[in-house]
């Protein structure tokens, strides 16, 4: 009984005393972060009532000599790499021509009705009639034309967007070396404002729809990346195991074993390309992208803002119809 | 009809008469694999573990000072065809990781593992493949089957990584899967499967390779204990048509000698022994084997070879026996057991008939000759011996296969065993 009761008055002292130190640790470590703030507040005052004047101003501005280092190495690469770009971007016109040509060829009420049984179908019936609605209300505004415009920018960069990214997410997958040079560089990618995107758009392919997909297809794409590597390098490694102990060899175990099973994680990086695609297509208004975008920018430029309202209700509307359709498909595929 | 797949090869039998606890121990050259003085050890830079001044240190030693985990400790055996061999050991003593270096899923840090006497070892990631899609299955604890394919798809999978057309895939996986007992499945997923029925999946799928050698880590370690029963005895029968070489890992000994021909005990990456079920329960070489095979029935794994006693009265002429009474009062026993000059066994003769003889002419015993007793082969288990005790007022006859009269199994003795074991 003695022999209990002491060790519990140890354990209790003991605890109290890791917590008493605990506590010491804390406080000298925010007297340390108090003395840093005073003396740098402390320098700053001093360096004002003195007027050091080289502590207040930059003493130089290597901002033009760089710039104009970065114009000659983007005239360089125009003047040189004319011919492909030149290629691209007439490709890409054409093909977006004619996509939205039929787009928008194709009766209404058949779009609508499409719309209809893909969210029936996919989704739910709920979801099936409010997607219908939402593209007749897109009619009754007189936004049908801009919305399919929209739509076509959107499908062939994420179409790009997905030709590159799943491959390379299978790349990044396999190699531990790839994943480690592309992390950092997913990273800043995504961290970047939207808009930044915009740039190498513009100087590539001047203003225009090509520059819009050059901007969507960039910003679409880490996702994409991201989740088909993660998708792969998450399947079950007992599963891989086996695989490999039946002499599967890499690229058996990847499209027999890998891959497959990664679809349900695969197709959620499909599903956040194309919101990303559709918000980049309506921002890439700014560098001349039509459609639904260049709506908005066009009617607050002009103060309009019950249009602007309108055409920014069709981006959202379209934005969920998109959405819920292919959720509905994400989550119809990871539950087979 | 497929080579190796044909029926009626004689199973080794555990024991023999005479030498109780007798092993199938493989002839030289024999073997099918051999794993010679096989080593693995985790950490960066594992040779160092392997350094002379290193060797004697416990695992437990070489963790603190070298920061590296020995896995395996110059691991050594042989298994021969149709030899079921099996490894226990408690969690952590190295099981998986030996299983998975046999087929190099784990790259060993020294030895040499000899299947049909080329060095695995050796072999460039091609040979690998080849050694891997042709002479060796593995049967997992967690199944590792594909999800998105179905019960058939799945048992082909080797022959499909093989390159085996469609329809001659199919047909094998078809014939394996109801080997198992799954025919109707085929179209199932595993998520509309039992554990039990999973894990046939994954046998069916090794089988399919018509292996020479299957690797099994602790196949029925997942399955409640009902269905692990019954799939050992399925694997047991299986492996009497089959004839592989089998390694079965295990953490249950109960398992172990059921399924076992001979069985290696490790501890921390050490085969601490190496014998026949009985030898290892029988003589235990140190307190942790035996602390092991405690809860274990004796009569499970030993056979009537080992209780053995010779009678005290046999009578081979035994038409023409006068003085029976005389004899059995002289040799101070209840009956006699008759054999004839070949030394076959005939029957046994209880004392007390004899004395209804008294007052016939004296010669023939037929008439009290009991020839209906139940007798026992040296090779059966006392836990299947004790179904014949029941009826028993004497003890029980051992003969051979041919008949031939080698001893009895005294109920004593059987007692004995169970009461030691209690
Ligand atoms: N990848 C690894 N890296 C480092 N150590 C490992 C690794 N794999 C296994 N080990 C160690 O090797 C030893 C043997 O592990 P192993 O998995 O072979 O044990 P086991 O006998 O199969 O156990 P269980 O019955 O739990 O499956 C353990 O001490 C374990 O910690
Ligand atoms: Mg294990």
């Amino acid at each position: 009984m003695g022999i209990k009761f002491r060790k519990i008055a140890n354990l209790i002292t003991g605890k109290g005393a890791t917590r008493a130190s605990e506590n010491a640790e804390r406080i000298r470590k925010m007297a340390i972060i108090a003395a840093v703030i005073g003396i740098a507040l402390l320098a700053s005052f001093l360096v004002h009532k003195y007027g050091v004047t080289g502590a207040l101003k930059y003493p130089t501005n290597l901002g033009p000599e760089l710039t104009g280092l970065l114009d000659g190495g983007f005239q360089w690469i125009l003047v040189n790499g004319e011919w492909f770009f030149d290629a691209i971007s007439d490709n890409l016109k054409i093909a977006l021509g004619k996509l939205r040509d039929f787009l928008v060829w194709i009766p209404w009420p058949v779009v609508v009705a499409l719309i209809f049984l893909l969210g029936w179908r996919i989704a739910s019936f709920a979801v099936g009639i409010a997607s219908a609605l939402g593209m007749v209300a897109i009619g009754l505004v007189n936004l049908w034309e801009p919305a399919m415009v929209t739509v076509a920018i959107m499908m062939v960069s994420v179409s790009i967007a997905i030709a590159f990214g799943i491959p390379m997410g299978i790349l990044a997958a396999s190699s531990n070396s790839v994943e480690k040079l592309l992390r950092p560089v997913l990273d800043g990618m995504q961290t970047m404002p939207s808009f930044v995107y915009l740039i190498p758009g513009i100087m590539l392919f001047g203003l225009g729809n090509v520059a819009a997909i050059l901007a969507t297809v960039l910003y679409a794409l880490p996702p994409c990346i991201r989740l088909t590597n993660l998708g792969i390098r998450q399947v079950d490694p007992s599963v891989v195991e086996a695989g490999r102990s039946f002499g599967s060899s890499p690229f058996q175990l990847l499209y027999k074993v890998q891959i497959p099973m990664a679809v349900p994680t695969i197709m959620a990086g499909v599903n956040q390309t194309v919101m990303m695609a559709l918000a980049m297509a309506t921002i890439a208004a700014m560098v001349g992208a039509g459609g639904l975008g260049i709506e908005v920018l066009r009617s607050m430029g002009q103060l309009e803002e019950g249009e602007a309202f309108v055409a920014g209700t069709a981006i959202v509307i379209m934005a969920i119809i998109i959405d819920r359709i292919s959720q509905g498909y994400v989550l119809s595929r990871s539950d087979s | 009809m497929r080579p190796g797949f044909e029926t009626g090869h004689e199973l080794p039998s555990a024991g023999s008469p005479g030498e109780p606890g007798a092993a199938v121990t493989p002839q030289n050259g024999e073997y099918t694999i051999s794993v010679r003085s096989l080593w693995k050890v985790f950490g960066k830079n594992p040779e160092r573990a392997l350094e002379a001044q290193n060797l004697q240190k416990s695992k437990t030693k070489i963790q603190q000072e070298l920061n590296l985990v020995v896995a395996l400790k110059d691991v050594t055996f042989e298994a021969t065809t149709g030899e079921t061999f099996v490894v226990m050991g408690l969690s952590g003593s190295g099981k998986s990781t030996l299983v998975r270096c046999l087929i190099r899923l784990i790259e060993a840090t020294s030895g040499d593992i000899l299947v049909d006497g080329e060095n695995i070892i050796d072999y460039d990631s091609n040979q690998l493949r080849n050694f891997r899609r042709s002479k060796v299955a593995m049967v997992f604890q967690n199944f590792g089957l594909l999800p998105h394919k179905n019960v058939l798809d799945n048992a082909a999978y080797g022959l499909e990584v093989r390159g085996v057309g469609k329809e001659q895939r199919y047909e094998v996986a078809s014939e394996m899967l109801a080997k198992v007992g799954l025919t109707g499945w085929e179209g199932s997923y595993q998520r509309e499967l039992s554990g039990g029925m999973q894990q046939r999946v994954g046998l069916a799928r090794a089988l399919a390779l018509d292996p020479e050698i299957l690797l099994m880590d602790e196949p029925f370690s997942g399955l409640d204990p009902l269905i692990r029963r019954q799939m050992r005895g399925e694997l047991a029968s299986l492996q009497e048509e089959i004839q592989k070489t089998i390694i079965f890992i295990t953490h249950d000994l109960d398992e172990a000698v059921t399924v076992g021909d001979r069985i290696a005990i490790m501890k921390d990456g050490e085969i601490i022994q190496l014998g026949s079920p009985q030898d290892i329960i029988m003589n235990p070489v140190d307190d942790f084997v035996k602390e092991f095979t405690q809860g274990i029935p004796k009569t499970k794994v030993i056979n009537v070879a080992s209780i053995i006693s010779e009678p005290e009265l046999i009578i081979a002429d035994w038409r023409r026996i006068e003085d029976l009474v005389a004899q059995m009062d002289r040799a101070g026993t209840e009956y006699a057991i008759c054999v004839d000059t070949d030394n076959k066994y005939i029957g046994v003769i209880p004392k007390q008939k004899v004395t209804l003889l008294a007052g016939r002419p004296a010669g023939d015993l037929t008439d009290i000759l009991h020839t209906d007793v139940a007798t026992v082969h040296p090779e059966t288990l006392l836990e299947q011996a004790l179904a014949a005790l029941v009826d028993a007022t004497i003890p029980i006859p051992v003969v051979d296969g041919s008949n031939c009269f080698l001893g009895v199994a005294a109920q004593r003795d059987i007692l004995m065993v169970i009461a030691a074991n209690l």
